[in-house]
């Protein structure tokens, strides 16, 4: 129990912290040591076979290029990052509101959930000219193709965090007398949190696909239109550097927001019955 | 010679001393192709201040009689009274206070926040008339010092303190606990039982408490109420004439273990 927690330092105690301290490493040094090898790896089919450099480039060109043309890269990232994190913004806050309308009204539910997954179901490199038709050439239809690709799995998951009250709860709150408010703000809004956050997390990642897949389509700036530059001029190496500048600006993102769920959810999740 | 059966069911006056009553309440379930008759014409009565226990089979009504009395379920037929009052009334006039089978603690709140937790809603019927102290509560199920505790960090039996807390702090007249006591081991389980009886001495609460420990139902109530199943029927109420105040010991007296066999006959003949 933590809050009785307290260790003896015995020796035998002693020989147990510093296995489990070596096992604590050897979790940590494992993911590097693989992605050494891979990286091993993609060098030696370079050389082994004779890959030509507008085909793919070795990891220490895409290294090089990475640091020797890191301002165009950074330049490049501002506005998919914007575009990214605003469409974020809108996409969640808008699934958010459209759940609780969902939980609260089931005609609404009924009526409106069929035209959401109709709308899911279009893949995004559809969506995304449409939209810019819709929303001209500036940075709005980027936000909104990344706030689309955020808006149906967040609707999902909070739908099902809404409903996912231990019934128990909730017949703790009619003996109470609560209102239909109280119960939404006291309970339901709570206990929704996990699933939020499983949402949050999944889409921290694909609105930054939903960025740059806006960007391939008329855009002159941003990793999205980097990508389009460098494959048209066989540049591989800028194309691999701007993946994984991608890529780390995903990660990041990803990262935040599971700190972010660290610090709301310090209790453990209720065992649903 | 135990016999109290109450199957009259001449209407009550309702005295300023009876805390709950129930009259011919009948309960039906929809279920996929029939209805089914849950409770079929209970009548009881408890004073204030009493302690009843609720003793039968699993799926013989005794939760569903519970969950009558707090406005859980409607009766098909007959009439309930908590203090007089219909139960919805009494629900929202905050004289009832439920004890769940599982603790139902808000994982997110502390346990000073879990005891506090009636005193934040059901506000548009008014604060609670007879709000207790949270810490004090705390106190009274033996947690001082646990207050900033989360419910995970908690045993299960001083979860279940927890919940009998916070069923306390809105002050009600009327205690109903369902099995809460079931799921704990048998240790913790005796330990609460005197620690129960502590409580309601010290409150003067009205005690409703079901069960299905013959043990427990005897220990505890001032009087038993034995159901019968399919459809759930009161067969019979015994009193418990065992000397006060009760201790874990007094389980082994001879008067004891006689009612004891008596209330595990009625069972064996349901």
């Amino acid at each position: 129990m933590a809050a009785t927690a307290h260790i003896l330092e015995t020796d035998a105690d002693a020989a147990f912290l510093a296995a489990e301290r070596r096992a604590a490493w050897r979790r940590r040094l494992l993911p590097v040591a693989g992605l050494a090898f891979m990286l091993f790896l993609w060098w030696a089919v370079v050389v082994i076979f004779d890959v030509k450099p507008f085909v793919a480039p070795a990891p220490q060109v895409v290294a090089a290029t990475l640091y020797g043309r890191f301002g165009v890269l950074m330049t490049n990232l501002a506005p998919t990052a914007l575009e990214a994190v605003l469409g974020y913004l809108l996409g969640n806050a808008t699934a958010i509101l459209v759940a609780t309308a969902f939980v609260h009204r089931r005609t609404v539910q009924e009526a409106f959930f069929p035209i959401a997954v109709l709308i899911n179901s279009i893949p995004i490199v559809a969506q995304a000219p449409i939209l810019i038709l819709l929303l001209g050439n500036g940075i709005a239809p980027k936000v909104a193709i990344a706030a689309m690709i955020c808006f149906f799995p967040t609707l999902v998951n909070m739908v099902r965090g809404l409903s996912a009250v231990n019934p128990q709860a909730l017949e703790l709150m009619h003996v109470l007398s609560a209102s239909k408010r109280e119960i939404f703000f006291k309970l339901r809004l709570q206990s929704s949190l996990p699933y939020l956050f499983s949402a949050l997390k999944i889409t921290a990642s694909t609105s930054v696909i939903g960025a740059i897949v806006g960007e391939w389509i008329g855009s002159q700036t941003g990793l999205g239109a980097l990508i389009i530059q460098a494959t048209f001029n066989f540049d591989s190496a800028l194309l691999y550097a701007t993946v994984a500048v991608g890529s780390c600006f995903s990660i990041t993102f990803f990262l935040l927001i599971l700190a972010l769920e660290r610090v709301c959810i310090r209790w453990q999740p209720a065992p649903l019955t | 010679m135990l016999d109290h059966r109450m199957t009259d069911p001449a209407p009550v006056a309702v005295s300023a001393l009876v805390a709950v009553e129930c009259t011919g309440a009948t309960v039906r379930f929809a279920s996929a192709r029939r209805a089914v008759t849950a409770l079929e014409d209970v009548s009881l009565e408890v004073e204030q201040g009493g302690f009843l226990t609720i003793l039968g089979p699993s799926g013989c009504g005794k939760s569903t009689l519970l969950r009558l009395i707090a406005d859980l379920v409607a009766p098909a037929a007959g009439r309930v009274r908590v203090l007089g009052d219909e139960p919805a009334v009494a629900r929202k006039k905050r004289s009832i206070g439920f004890v769940f089978q599982d603790a139902t603690l808000l994982p997110w709140r502390s346990a000073l926040d879990n005891v506090s937790l009636p005193l934040e809603i059901g506000l548009r019927e008014g604060a609670p008339p007879r709000a207790r102290d949270p810490k004090e509560l705390l106190k009274l199920v033996g947690l001082a010092g646990w207050e900033h505790a989360l419910p995970h960090e908690l045993s299960g039996g001083m979860r279940q303190r927890v919940s009998i807390a916070r069923a306390l702090v809105a002050g009600p007249k009327v205690l109903l606990m369902d099995e809460p006591f079931g799921a704990l081991d048998e240790i913790t389980r005796d330990r609460l039982n005197e620690e129960l009886l502590r409580i309601w001495h010290e409150t003067g609460v009205t005690i409703l408490f079901v069960t299905h420990s013959i043990y427990e139902a005897a220990f505890l109530g001032q009087r038993v109420l034995v159901m019968s199943a399919h459809p759930g029927r009161v067969r019979e109420i015994v009193p418990i004439d065992v000397p006060e105040p009760r201790r874990l010991a007094v389980r082994e007296s001879p008067r004891f273990v006689a009612i004891a066999a008596h209330l595990r006959a009625l069972l064996e003949t349901c």
